[in-house]
Formats: C-alpha cells, structure tokens, sequence
C-alpha cells in the first residue's frame, strides 16, 4: 500500500517536472526542474531495489551534468524564446510523424513472439537478492564476465579526452602563469628599492 | 566469494599490444619538451614513426596468433582466419596512410603526436569490430573508431571546411549510431541475447513460422546503421562533403581503413546472427548495391574536385563489395576480401598520387591541375594512369580479378540483375576514370606541379602499382587466404 503510494508519488512527479522542463520560459527554471526529475526517478529506483543506480543517478546526473547543464545556460547567451518561435507551426507535423511511430511500435509489439527457451537462456542470469547486494552482483559481472567491454568502455572515454583536448587546447602567448621557483628566487635586493624622500617634496 | 579466473587473452594479444603502446606513446607524447614548433614537430615525427612501427609489429602478432576460431571474454570476443584476414588489411592501410600523412601535416603546421595515436585507437576500435561476437562488443567497437575519425576528420581546427568536415560526420555518425542501437535493442528483445551464436541458435528455433516482425524490424535498422557507415546508398550523403572537407592523408585514411572494417563487420553480422534469414535481408542489400553502384558511377561524372572524385568513387566500390555479401555464399565472401584487399592497395596508389598534387606548396585538387601531367611527370603520370584503368577494372589489372570474383559470385547466386546492374555502371564509371588519365596525357600544361615527388611516396607508389600490374600474374596467395577467411564465416 505505502509501497504503491510512493510509487505514484514519485512517478507523477517524474512526468510533470519533465512535462515542465521543456514547457517554462526560463531556461534556468526548466534546469531546475530537471534536477527534480532527476531526484525523483532516483526514488523509482529505489523502490525497484536498485539502489545503486539510484545513487549514481543522484551523483552523477544531479551533482554534474545538470550543474554543467546549469553553466552551459547561464554562460551561453542564447536567446530560448527566439528558439522556441514556429514551435507550434511544426506542432502538426511533429504530432503526425509521433503518431505515425506509435501506430509502427504498436504493430511490432503486436508481433511479440519469443520462444520459452530463449527467455531461459538470458545472458547474465540475475543472482538471489537475498544473499548478494546489488552493487556487489552489478560489480561481479561487470569485472568478470563483462571485464572486456568495461575496459573498452575505457578506452572511449580515453578517446573522448585526447579527442577534446586535440580540437580546443591551444598555446597562448603571452599568458602570465605562475612560476613559484622564480617566485621563492626573488631576494629582498631585487625587488625593494629604499628612495630617500626629502620632505615637502614628491618623488 | 569464488575468485574469477584470469581470462584467456591470448586471442586478443594483437588488441591488447596496440591498446598497451598506444598509451605508451601517448605518455611518450606528452612528456616531450614542446618549447618550440620544432620540438613539437620532432615529437610528431617520433610517434608518427613508432606507431608505423606498432601498426608492423600488430601484423605480425595478428598473423602469429591465428588460427581457428576461439571465443573469449565470455564469448564477446573472436579471433578466425576471416578476423585474421581483414585485420592485416586494415593494419596495413592505417600504417601506409600514417607515412604517407608525415609530410603533408609538417608542410601545413599541423605536425602534433595526437595524429598517429588518434589513427591508432581507430585502428584498434576497427579490430574490435572486426573481432565482435556480441551486439555490446559489436557497438563499443564502433564507437571507438568513429569518436577517434570524427577528431581527426577536423583535425585542421583552424580551417573551416575540416572543423565543418568533422561536424557533419560527427552529427549524422550520431544519428547511425541510434538507428544501430535501436535494430539491436529491437533483436534483444525479440530473441533474449546479445550473443551472436544465440541469436542466430534462437533465430533458427522459430524458423518454421517465419521471423517475427520485431526482427526484421531491429534487421533493418542495423542495416541502415551499417550501411551508413559504409556509406552505402542512401545512406552516403556525409561522404562526399566529408572527404572534401578532411585534410588529403585523412581523406586517405577514411577511404581505406574504416571502409574495410566496416564491410567486414557487415560480413560477419549478416553471416553470423542473420545467416539463416538470408532470404529477408538479401533484396535489402541488393538495392543498396545497386543504388550505390549507379550513383557512385553517375555523380561521379560531374565532379571536378578529385576528392569529391574519390568520394563518389568509393561509393560506387562498396556498391559492387555488397554484391558479394548480398550473395550471401561462401563464393560471395571469398570475392568482397579479394575485392577489399586490391581495393585497399588502388587507393593507397591513388591517395599517393593526389598527395603530389601541390604547387607551390599549396595542395591543389581540381581534376583540371592534372592537364599536362603525361609530359611534365611522366612516372608520377604512368602510376595514376595504372590506378585508374585498374579501378576502372580494365583486364590486365588487380581491379579486374576483384570484379570477376564478384559478379561471378553473384551469377552462381542467380542474382543476374545486380550482375548486369554491376556491369553496367562500371562501364559508366570507367568514362571518369578515363577522363583523368585523358586529362593527364592529352590536355595542354598550365601550370606544372611541384617536383620533386617525396622518397616515401614514390615507394608507396611503385610497390602498389607493381602490385595491382602484377596480381593476375600470381593470384594464388590472396586467393587462398580469402578462401579460408570465408570459409571461417560460414563454419562459425
């Protein structure tokens, strides 16, 4: 009963902040309603017993990706209302080609036909949940049977960092960095000149 | 908890040696001193020369470790004469293309370590296309080739046409890349794995009753996805734009490599997991093949750019290559990796050539540069000349035995259609191959190129010319190995 409470506590609340999100004006709003969604789809999560997605979710996508989300918007000065012109001049045609994949997911779904063996023979079977927390049983299989894929995975990231780096990094001149062996080299001689000042008079 | 056991990677030695020097060199890289351009063009010259040397060492462990077929990493990896095979022919391609780049990205100030090491982790994503056993492994692959092409395609940051080349690929490679994960999502669903062994075992249950829908479905959206990255039609759009836009050596690159790796992973797709439903997807791929030869023969007449040439060129190649796979025979296979493997040794002569054209130090690559070519440069001519009458596929040379292979393949398949539609655009095609060495030998000069023609070039140019003059004299090793590549597909 409360189980299903919740449930449709955080369900209803997921949908309106995503409804919210790409409906109000303000840009910085619509991010904040996203965090929102974020924190409640943690909770459904949560309810299903995955309490380690839920926690990435909240780490990741709320501690940085909306944060980066939030910089982008602040930083950039891009003018949403203008964007947001002839949005429901292509509202028409928009609806009709949604429902037109609707109408081809529906009939693809109609054809579901999976033999029982199939079902049986899962790639990864699920371990008891009583004896294995979820991140442990996430953790066996990613660092053994999926050990090559984790590290391929890697290797993409590494991929996506050199690729950034190649295209953005560039050598300034002229740029004052701080050096602090010059810094501690400096003597008093060097840098403190005593001027003896008459009085009454400038320098 | 039961410890996990070591898993057995040496299948993968070659994956693992590029994976392990790559970051060496990286870190090799990065630690140079770059206090001037000098240094920073010395230490592209260093990487660029080891990862040649890496790319050499690859093949030889790729050739030392084969052998029958193997899966492992829980059967997401596996290594067979058919991986074997098309593996060698991608090393070589990335290899001759880094040599052939060093001089072109010293001459346009854009000499960094990242070039080669970037190549490289396309090289190994390649690999691990080729080696997919799995839909995840299948894709993670993919992934790492075209995030690593996508950077070097804009590699020339500050000119606009590569920042515009890199932007275009990267947006639509996106956009291949969800149709391909939604195809496979759809045949996860619908058959309950990612293995290829247990999709097609589970695709073979229900084969009284036909596929469902959902299959073909998630079937055809795979194929747009990889025909996307073949650039096959009508999915070639980014091709021409990209290839004109990307600095030469990496046009070069693009041409080769990837092109091969993808076709193979088309291969081993629609052999593997779909092998049984050849009846389903094979007038998919015979209208691909056709619409790809017939444009790649008709748009290419027009053009006066030879890398928007080249472009449209290699759309009309992978048009006749997917004959071979719409066959869907052993005959098939045996024909698109002998086509594959002359097709990779015509555009490294080509590419060679199209790097030669420069005056003044300033690339030049309007068709029209070429007038007078015959009597100012008369090796650099007789080469070009040898590659495009063997791209054309005219009879003494390589092009030709890639050709027969195909079509004869398709004929034993009673695919005659697309045996006459192949003929019929290579003829079309062979009249702008023509017109370049037209141009070459019977235009009047204008302005003649820069001389003289660079040490690493001119040995690309001869060993490749001697190969495609002297194939059909001693056809057998290619042959055989393709011969026992397919055979590996289909045992599988």
């Amino acid at each position: 009963m409360i189980e299903a409470l919740a449930f449709y506590m955080f369900a209803s609340i997921t949908v309106a902040a995503g409804v919210l999100v790409i409906s109000v004006r303000n840009p910085v709003h619509s991010v904040l309603f996203l965090i929102l969604a974020f924190f409640n789809s943690a909770g459904l999560f949560v309810l299903l017993g995955a309490e380690f997605l839920a926690m990435i979710l909240v780490v990741v996508y709320v501690g940085a990706v909306a944060v980066l989300f939030m910089f982008v918007v602040m930083m950039l000065d891009i003018n949403f209302v203008e964007m947001r012109q002839g949005f429901l001049q292509y509202l028409p045609i928009g609806a009709v080609v949604g429902l037109i994949l609707l109408v081809e997911l529906a009939v693809v779904v109609g054809g579901w036909h999976i033999s029982p063996e199939v079902v049986a023979a899962g790639a990864a079977p699920t371990p008891d949940a009583a004896s294995v927390t979820n991140t442990q049983a996430l953790g066996q299989l990613l660092y053994t049977h999926y050990v090559y894929l984790f590290q391929a995975a890697g290797l993409v990231l590494l991929v996506a960092m050199v690729g950034a780096i190649v295209l953005t990094h560039r050598k300034r001149t002229g740029v004052k960095k701080q050096v602090i062996a010059d810094q501690l080299a400096r003597s008093a001689a060097q840098s403190v000149k005593l001027v003896k000042v008459e009085t009454g008079k400038g320098i | 908890m039961p410890m996990a056991q070591v898993p057995n990677w040496i299948p993968a030695a070659p994956e693992l040696f590029i994976a392990v020097m790559i970051m060496a060199l990286l870190m090799f890289g990065v630690f140079q001193k770059h206090q001037s351009a000098a240094d920073e063009v010395r230490t592209a010259g260093y990487v660029s020369n080891l990862s040649v040397t890496v790319l050499a060492l690859g093949i030889l462990i790729t050739i030392a470790f084969s052998g029958d077929r193997v899966e492992i990493f829980n059967n997401l990896f596996v290594t067979d004469p058919f991986a074997v095979f098309t593996k060698v022919l991608v090393l070589i391609g990335a290899g001759v293309t880094i040599i052939m780049a060093q001089s072109f990205l010293v001459r346009h100030k854009m000499a960094r370590f990242e070039y080669p090491i970037l190549i490289l982790f396309a090289v190994l994503g390649m690999m691990m296309m080729i080696s997919a056993n799995n839909l995840m492994a299948l894709y993670l692959g993919l992934e790492l080739q075209s995030l690593s092409l996508y950077v070097i395609a804009s590699f020339q940051r500050d000119d606009a046409r590569s920042t515009e080349a890199g932007l275009k690929y990267f947006v639509l490679g996106a956009l291949a890349s969800g149709m391909l994960l939604y195809g496979m999502s759809l045949i996860y669903g619908f058959t309950g794995s990612t293995d290829f062994v247990q999709i097609a075992q589970s695709l073979s249950k229900d084969a009284a009753d036909g596929p469902g829908l959902g299959i073909i479905f998630g079937i055809v959206f795979i194929l747009a996805g990889l025909a996307f990255k073949v650039s096959a039609v009508p999915f070639h759009m980014w091709t021409p734009d990209v290839y004109e836009g990307a600095p030469t050596p990496v046009t070069a690159f693009f041409a080769i490599a990837p092109k091969i790796a993808a076709l193979a992973l088309f291969m081993r797709v629609m052999i593997g997991p779909f092998g049984g439903l050849v009846a389903e997807w094979q007038q998919i791929v015979v209208f691909i093949s056709m619409a790809s030869m017939l444009l790649g023969a008709f748009a290419a007449l027009s053009q006066t750019n030879i890398k928007r040439l080249m472009a449209y060129s290699s759309i009309g190649h992978v048009g006749y290559a997917l004959i071979g796979i719409a066959a869907g025979t052993e005959a098939g296979i045996q024909g698109v990796l002998i086509y594959l493997s002359i097709y990779l040794v015509m555009n490294l002569g080509t590419f060679a050539c199209i790097l030669c054209m420069r005056r003044g130090d300033q690339m030049v690559e309007l068709i029209s540069d070429l007038a007078g070519l015959g009597k100012t440069h008369k090796m650099l001519a007789l080469a070009f000349t040898i590659f495009m009458f063997s791209m054309a596929g005219i009879p003494p040379l390589a092009g030709f035995i890639g050709k027969l292979y195909i079509f004869m393949a398709a004929i034993n398949a009673e695919l005659y259609a697309l045996a006459i539609v192949g003929v019929l655009a290579s003829v079309v095609s062979s009249v702008y191959y023509l017109r370049i060495v037209k141009i070459m030998y019977f235009d009047d000069v204008t302005d003649s190129l820069d001389r003289p023609v660079e040490k690493s070039i001119g040995w690309i140019l001869t060993l490749s010319g001697l190969f495609v003059v002297v194939l059909t004299l001693i056809p057998g090793p290619i042959m055989d190995s393709a011969k026992i590549a397919a055979a590996s597909l289909f045992a599988g």
